[in-house]
């Protein structure tokens, strides 16, 4: 069955999907959108190290991931600058490095298209290990933080006041959050990761009461999203990573007319 | 000051600075078991900054802070919930702390809040929210309560009330109780240890004492001193169901 590079890709679709549902609750939450874009953008990096060494792409995008997420903090501790500049500095320079990088790897055959935009041909036996391994352990760990790292969210200082530790729980969120990019990159492609990361949790957003709710919405919502888009990527040819993104915005485009009916109903 | 078993929180000589200014310096206080201390003062004399340094929120202090408990509940002042984050009264009751469903209940019933169990935080009137993270803070029967106005924006008939179940707490977890107020009149009526704060300690002690204090005077105007006396006067007789005046 594994041998069919479609199932492979159902399969590596569907553990992305579950991790990126509640992470990108998170996202939403605690305004992270930009964080994810530049943690992306940096995994192209990541991606030419790996080709260039021999190391295995997950591992090499989650190190340097990481390394950038922790640069951000340095950089925030020590500037004023805010917080939508450092951002901007480290996506776009860490993305040009990793371009200028490629240019230097002239004698490797280098699939650009699908590293920015997802390949359900790509999809390895290995990758699906990382995939459900890496995203059991992502979603372990976010399990084990939940508490402190939800009530920050809500209001860090509460958090901070009654014991929680949020610094702590950011730290090791920040950390997941380069987990997550680095496994599902193979999947939707650098360029559109932080969309599969909001656009299902911001879908959630309007069907739910509850951050329970939210989350498990967001986990359903990425699941269709990935059948509907790899689907629809095999009839027409497409690119994996567009083809679920556009799948996982009709969805949102559909909870529109729910968040709708319920302004009405208030009024 | 001897070493005692009862205290909570301990500031020695606290202060905390933000891009080079002091936002508060100086400031020694303590809150015992079943005490409450109130700190009072004008706008931006460092209520809050002082309540931040006890309950540890700001780090990088001046002077020390000594806490003799983990079992917190804080009221902060302001607290906006965003729009993307569903939260319902009974999601925010076990923020922190994991709860059973019955002191949820206890906690919200206390302050009057029941019928909100199952609604949106972000549909709730100012005076409904100030009850519920009033009923968060006392849920899970802390050892130290920090409130920052607890009451603020709360109906006159539900401000009352809710002191007096602030006092109530007090004496029956026997906790120990930090609190801010703008309200002179109530917050007096039930404060152990009174500390009035304009960027230091003014001047601290019991409610009589402060009122008598020259800089709480001038801080607050001979009206505000004139309040506590008129309350502390209420309280040197009694009236009989008879309608008479018996001393105490």
């Amino acid at each position: 069955m594994l041998d069919d590079f479609f199932i492979r890709a159902l399969i590596a679709g569907i553990g992305v999907a579950i991790v990126t549902g509640p992470l990108g609750c998170f996202v939403v939450w605690r305004r992270l959108s930009y964080f994810g874009d530049t943690l992306a953008h940096s995994a192209l990096l990541g991606v030419t190290l790996a080709y260039s060494m021999q190391f295995n792409i997950a591992f090499s995008v989650f190190i340097i991931s990481s390394l950038i997420a922790l640069t951000l903090i340095q950089l925030q501790k020590r500037t004023n600058l805010p917080g939508d500049a450092l951002l901007g500095l480290l996506a776009h320079s860490s993305l040009a490095i990793g371009l200028v990088v490629i240019g230097f790897l002239s004698f490797i055959r280098f699939d650009i298209m699908g590293l920015l935009f997802g390949d359900i041909l790509a999809v390895t036996v290995d990758d699906l290990l990382i995939i459900w391994i890496g995203g059991a352990l992502i979603l372990l760990v976010l399990k084990l933080i939940w508490k402190p790292l939800f009530a920050s969210t809500v209001n860090y200082e509460l958090a901070e006041a009654e014991g929680l530790n949020p610094d702590r729980a950011k730290a090791i969120f920040t950390i997941l959050m380069a987990a997550i990019i680095a496994i599902s990159i193979k999947m939707v492609g650098l360029l559109l990761i932080t969309g599969m990361l909001i656009i299902p949790a911001a879908m959630a957003r309007n069907i739910s009461s509850s951050p329970q709710k939210m989350v498990m919405y967001s986990i359903i919502g990425g699941l269709l999203s990935v059948i509907l888009g790899l689907f629809s990527s095999l009839e027409f040819n497409t690119a994996s990573g567009p083809s679920i993104i556009a799948a996982s915005l009709l969805l949102f485009i559909l909870s529109l007319l729910n968040i709708k009916q319920s302004i009405k109903l208030k009024n | 000051m001897s070493s005692n078993q009862n205290i909570l929180v301990k500031l020695n000589k606290a202060g905390f600075s933000l891009n080079n200014k002091w936002l508060v310096k100086g400031v020694s206080l303590q809150v015992e078991k079943g005490k409450i201390v109130t700190l009072i003062g004008p706008n931006g004399s460092g209520k809050s900054t002082t309540a931040k340094i006890a309950l540890g929120i700001y780090k990088k202090i001046d002077g020390s802070v000594e806490k003799y408990t983990s079992k917190v509940g804080y009221v902060p002042q302001k607290i906006s919930i965003d729009w993307t984050l569903p939260l319902r009264v009974n999601d925010f009751m076990v923020l922190t702390e994991s709860i059973s469903n019955d002191l949820i209940d206890e906690a919200l019933s206390l302050t009057g809040v029941t019928h909100l169990k199952d609604k949106n935080l972000g549909d709730l009137s100012g005076g409904e929210f100030q009850r519920v993270l009033l009923a968060r803070a006392i849920s899970k029967k802390p050892e130290l309560l920090v409130l920052d106005e607890p009451v603020q924006g709360v109906d006159f008939t539900g401000e009352i009330a809710l002191y007096e179940l602030i006092k109530k707490i007090s004496d029956e977890l026997n906790c120990g109780i930090l609190l801010i107020s703008h309200d002179l009149h109530t917050v007096m009526s039930a404060t152990d240890h009174v500390v009035c704060l304009n960027g230091h300690v003014c001047c601290s002690g019991s409610p009589m004492d402060v009122a008598k204090n020259n800089e709480y005077k001038a801080l607050f105007g001979e009206q505000a001193s004139q309040i506590l006396s008129r309350y502390e006067h209420r309280h040197d007789h009694i009236h009989t169901s008879e309608g008479e005046i018996k001393k105490n």
